[in-house]
């Protein structure tokens, strides 16, 4: 039999770009980079014409000038002298306090309401479900704009508490007063002597984390159970209330009072901040319960049967058992619900509440007209923050993932 | 050891359970009332209930409908509801201002679209699958109104482009990427240049139009649904595409995918709706201008995008190992597997996702009223904002939270039977 | 098959007279009367919803029984949870599937119980841990997570585990149902172990040859209600029962 000769190199034909396998990514990767490369110029030259049409450049000198308006509800020093600059951060720090204080409250409502949905009890169980499911298929703005409208026109107006018979009174011993204008608490005043019972006060949280661990320490050396919770509760609180007092009650409160027209003194917590905060915390609270409740119910009934037919009572085995294994399924979630909190706390314009994109994204674009630049730095913020978020759930995963082969 | 031996005679026949297992008695007994803990919660949760009916029926059941104002119900009884707010305004909830003689419209558009549904979900009529391919553009006429080819002449363009792509896979090319390219070369030509006479054409041999309605005109719960429906049909195939992209080994490609995806999700949807109503505008040759509604659809389209992108790489991630090599192996191109095996069985899997994603997409219309168009919660506004009614609160705010609940509340019942069903399937 | 050495002494491990359950109204298990003595191994078998699982769960009271008696060790089962508790210390179970706990590895599913039931010291606790991983033949896995296990080590260190806490009594519920063919007879070993070292137990099973070598007395139960029993031998060659006989044509026919 004749030898064959080896197969000769083919000639490169131009259809091979896209059928070959050689060439076939780098020709579709070439051609998707030209499109995009193409249509993002288009957009950049029609922006860039439509700014000069209309007379503008883009720069970010307006950070820099001077803002000329006032933001009712601020953490730091804020007048209408100070920069566009500065009143952005005063929105970002506000809306990094609506998120935090609401994503603690949803936390909270949502562990309580997503434990009690697993309860034996149907009546209870079927009220935690109607609470879940009446928060959750509801928009939050709606949300938001019911609960601002209830605090202000379902509360009486400060006037309602004068006078000998009133038609309002103060809750907690005449010292909180919900108004609408606001909720008034009173204010904790740092005396002579307040510095000490504070310094006793974070002596004791360390010497309970030092109890925890001797507690451990024990545990493992005898195997006795000792009543952790119990002593730890005793040390916080007796040594710094004893020395409070022996000091003459140095931190004393400032109650609000009410003067005229209005309540003077103590903290003022505007509407648009409780409206917003409540509203959100209930919203996700909703989510947050599902979450739990989805985790806990993951766990194989198996497990419980493992654990209870080895003598364990049902507490411990929620401690060691139940929890270790739910938190791993609960905790990425619920921190993407705590981003979605912190998006959501973007409608604060709705109830008139200073938020980042109150301030920079609100008034400080109308007034400057620099649209392209402030939402740009508005996303930019945005983006941040979620990209924090994300790469905390992602160390959270790497981190405590079960081990599997 | 024969004393164990044992065989039984007679079979014992099941008897009734005890009473206090079974029936009533027994449930409420395991229920409610099974340990001292248990009955302090029932106790507590029937006080809780009873106080919160007391309060309600009594405001709603003797309710006024037929007032003419907020004054005149306050005037006839301050303590039950005014539920006549909703008796004047319902029109308004629903239609927004759209003209009140061509209600009919947007009530046939929304008859049309559950049956443009019908032939997608029952497999039964899906000879009638050409009644859905042609609803979008039936719903956008009916709708917005003007000459029916206006629309008509976007239907003609895609058939002739379709056409042409087929004819050029036949006759020139087996590659289906070089006719792709010559089919959109001929749809640019066509919509640029060919279209317009040929809609001036049809106008003057065939004109059929409608009264048209401008988009500011519309609203309440109308707009929600145009707004929402839009978003997750539109952004279906757009969330695949993203999707398959992410998934790419492809470098570039995957980047692109995951910088769109992370962006969207990275930002509230109020600043891509503020991009809508002020940025755009820039973003597009001067002199263009997009009506308002349209600009929303898109950006609500982009965002919807992103997140369902999410759920079908989710539904992606879950189907059996070694289906791309079995169809791989098979013989069939990547778009091939895509389309007959990949797809199908991962969007099945995503449904619930799917489903989730249009409840929260629906529930995000209502953020349209902060860029003043005229959605339901917009309308409250309104309406509160208006002498006859102002200070009006709960009934108004109750019946929209209501008309969402519903809405939403079956569609996540719906998604539950289908995640139930599914599971069943297997 | 050598059979194992008859360890039956004179003293009730278990004594269980007119237990019925009921699920809802559905009568799952039927006047049941049964004494086993200890050191007896006793094989339950019978067609799947003939309630044999949910027997020996009656036993340490993963389920309730309505009507009748169960006596463990002396100790009553009634819903004093101090009783349960007490019933629970000296029985153990091991699980068709496992039931690992998939966070802790190998030696920390052992020492848990001891450390949070018994107040044992930790080292005390691990002690006790490797001798019974080293009884069960796996003391090198001690420190690997569950799901690094195969199907038979994992049913090996769950059978450890339960003999952490000592039990006088072992129940195991078709714990070789759930493996693969090959790690079937490493988990039989352990059990053959067990048994000829004295241990009372009830073992529900499909495996004949298991109890062909091992049992004392076989309990064939259908509809809820023990059928026959009898000694392994009359009981394979000679079953009395109608149903009995079909029940073993349909196992050993293939």
């Amino acid at each position: 039999m004749k030898a064959s000769s080896p197969p000769t190199d083919e000639k490169f034909k131009i259809g091979m770009l896209l059928s070959d396998t050689r060439y076939r990514g780098t020709s579709l990767q070439v051609i998707t980079f030209i499109i995009f490369v193409a249509v993002f110029f288009w957009l950049v030259d029609n922006t860039l014409k439509n700014l000069a049409l209309l007379g503008k450049d883009v720069s970010f000198n307006f950070l820099f000038l001077r803002a000329g308006y006032d933001i009712n509800q601020r953490l730091i020093p804020y007048s209408s002298d100070s920069t566009h600059g500065r009143a952005a951060v005063v929105g970002i720090l506000n809306t990094l306090l609506v998120a935090f204080v609401g994503c603690v409250i949803a936390t909270i409502l949502g562990l309580f309401v997503g434990i009690l949905r697993l309860s034996k009890n149907w009546l209870v169980a079927k009220l935690m479900s109607a609470y879940i499911e009446g928060f959750r298929n509801v928009p939050v703005l709606l949300w938001i704009v019911m609960v601002f409208a209830l605090l202000t026109e379902f509360t009486p107006a400060p006037k309602a508490f004068k006078g000998a018979d009133p038609q309002a009174t103060m809750l907690f011993f005449d010292s909180v007063a919900i108004t609408n204008r606001g909720t008034y608490f009173p204010a904790p005043i740092l005396n002579e002597g307040a510095y000490w019972v504070i310094f006793i006060f974070i002596l004791s949280v360390f010497a309970v984390i030092f109890l925890k661990r001797y507690a451990d320490k024990l545990k493992r050396e005898t195997g006795k159970d000792f009543p952790t919770f119990l002593v730890s509760i005793a040390i916080l609180i007796f040594p710094s209330t004893i020395l409070f007092f022996a000091l003459g009650s140095p931190i004393s409160l400032e109650y609000p009072y009410l003067k005229g027209f209005n309540f003077k003194d103590g903290i003022h917590l505007r509407n648009s901040f409780l409206a917003l905060t409540l509203a959100l915390a209930l919203y996700t609270s909703a989510f947050i319960a599902e979450i739990v409740r989805a985790g806990i119910m993951a766990i194989s009934k198996g497990q419980t049967e493992a654990a209870s037919s080895l003598g364990l009572r049902p507490n411990k085995i929620m401690n060691l058992i139940i929890l270790p294994q739910a938190l791993r399924i609960i905790v990425p979630p619920l921190i993407s619900n705590y981003l979605n909190l912190t998006k959501n706390s973007s409608l604060a314009i709705a109830v008139g509440y200073m938020d980042v994109r109150g301030t920079l994204g609100g008034i400080t674009l109308n007034q400057t007209g620099r649209e392209l630049e402030s939402m740009l730095l508005l996303m930019g913020f945005y983006l941040c923050v979620s990209l924090l978020i994300s790469s905390v759930i992602n160390y959270y995963n790497r981190s405590f993932q079960i081990v599997v082969r | 050891m024969s004393k164990i031996a044992f065989v039984q005679k007679n079979k014992i026949p099941p008897s009734p359970a005890p009473i206090s297992e079974v029936g009533f008695i027994g449930w409420v007994k395991q229920n409610l009332f099974s340990s001292w803990f248990n009955s302090l919660l029932t106790l507590i949760s029937i006080y809780f209930i009873f106080i919160i009916l007391r309060d309600f029926i009594p405001w709603a059941w003797g309710g006024h409908w037929n007032t003419k104002s907020l004054r005149e119900c306050l005037d006839l009884n301050p303590d039950v509801a005014c539920f006549s707010v909703l008796t004047a305004r319902w029109k308004q909830l629903l239609f927004g201002l759209y003209p009140a003689e061509e209600y009919w419209r947007p009530t046939v558009t929304f008859i049309f679209l559950i049956l443009s549904m019908i032939p997608i979900l029952f497999p039964k009529y899906f000879k009638f699958f050409w009644f859905s391919v042609i609803y979008p553009g039936l719903a956008i006429w009916l709708l917005w109104g003007g000459s029916i080819w206006g629309v008509g002449i976007v239907y003609i363009g895609l058939s002739l482009g379709i056409f042409t792509f087929i004819l050029l896979l036949k006759l020139v090319s087996k590659n289906t990427v070089l006719s792709g390219i010559g089919a959109l070369i001929f749809l640019i030509v066509f919509f640029m240049f060919l279209s317009n006479y040929l809609v001036n054409f049809l106008n003057i041999i065939l004109p059929i139009a409608l009264p048209p309605v401008e988009s500011l005109k519309m609203g309440g719960f109308t707009l929600s649904l145009i707004v929402g429906i839009t978003g997750i049909v539109a952004s279906f195939p757009i969330g695949i595409l993203l999707a398959l992209g992410r998934q790419s080994n492809l470098p570039i490609i995957k980047m692109i995918c995951v910088g769109f995806i992370e962006f969207i999700r990275g930002v509230p949807l109020i600043t891509l709706l503020f991009v809508a109503s002020v940025l755009l505008n820039y973003f597009l040759p001067p002199g263009t201008n997009f009506d308002i509604v349209l600009r929303v659809i898109i950006m609500v389209t982009f965002f919807s995008a992103a997140y369902m992108a999410e759920v079908i790489r989710g539904g992606l991630a879950g189907l059996p190992l070694g289906q791309h090599e079995a169809s791989a192996s098979l013989g069939l191109t990547y778009w091939q597997s895509q389309r007959l095996v990949i797809m199908p069985q991962a969007l099945k899997i995503s449904i619930p996702g799917i489903v989730n994603t249009f409840i929260g997409l629906f529930k995000d219309t209502t953020l349209v009223s902060i860029i003043s168009l005229r959605d339901p919660v917009g309308l409250a506004s309104t309406i509160r904002a208006d002498q006859t009614w102002n200070g009006i609160y709960w009934e108004l705010y109750v019946a929209i939270g209501l008309m969402f609940f519903i809405f939403c509340f079956g569609m996540s019942q719906y998604s539950q039977y289908l995640e139930r069903k599914l599971k069943t399937d297997k | 098959m050598e059979k194992t050495k008859i360890n039956i002494t004179d003293e009730v491990a278990i004594h269980i007279s007119n237990m019925n359950k009921w699920y809802g109204n559905f009568h799952v298990l039927r006047d049941i009367n049964l004494e086993v003595m200890r050191g007896e191994r006793i094989v339950v078998c019978g067609p799947s919803g003939s309630g044999k699982s949910t027997l020996i769960r009656c036993i340490n009271r993963l389920e309730e029984h309505q009507k009748g008696r169960i006596i463990v060790d002396g100790t009553e089962l009634t819903t004093d949870l101090k009783n349960i508790d007490k019933i629970r210390s000296e029985v153990g179970m091991v699980f068709q599937h496992f039931n690992l706990f998939p966070h802790l590895t190998t030696l920390e599913n052992c020492t848990l119980a001891p450390i949070w039931v018994r107040e044992t010291p930790e080292k005390d606790a691990q002690d006790i841990a490797m001798e019974m991983l080293e009884k069960v033949k796996i003391p090198e896995q001690a420190h690997k997570y569950p799901g690094q296990l195969s199907g038979g080590q994992q049913q090996r260190v769950a059978i450890a585990r339960s003999l952490c806490m000592k039990p006088r009594i072992m129940l195991f519920d078709e714990v070789t149902s759930a493996l693969d063919p090959e790690m079937i007879k490493e988990v039989l070993d352990t059990m053959i172990q067990l048994a000829e070292d004295g241990m009372t137990m009830i073992c529900v099973t499909h495996e004949m040859g298991f109890a062909r070598q091992v049992a004392d007395r076989v309990i064939f139960m259908d509809d809820g209600q023990i059928v026959e029993q009898n000694e392994p031998e009359s009981f394979f060659n000679k079953p009395q029962s109608d149903r009995t006989k079909l029940f073993l044509s349909q196992i050993l026919g293939h």
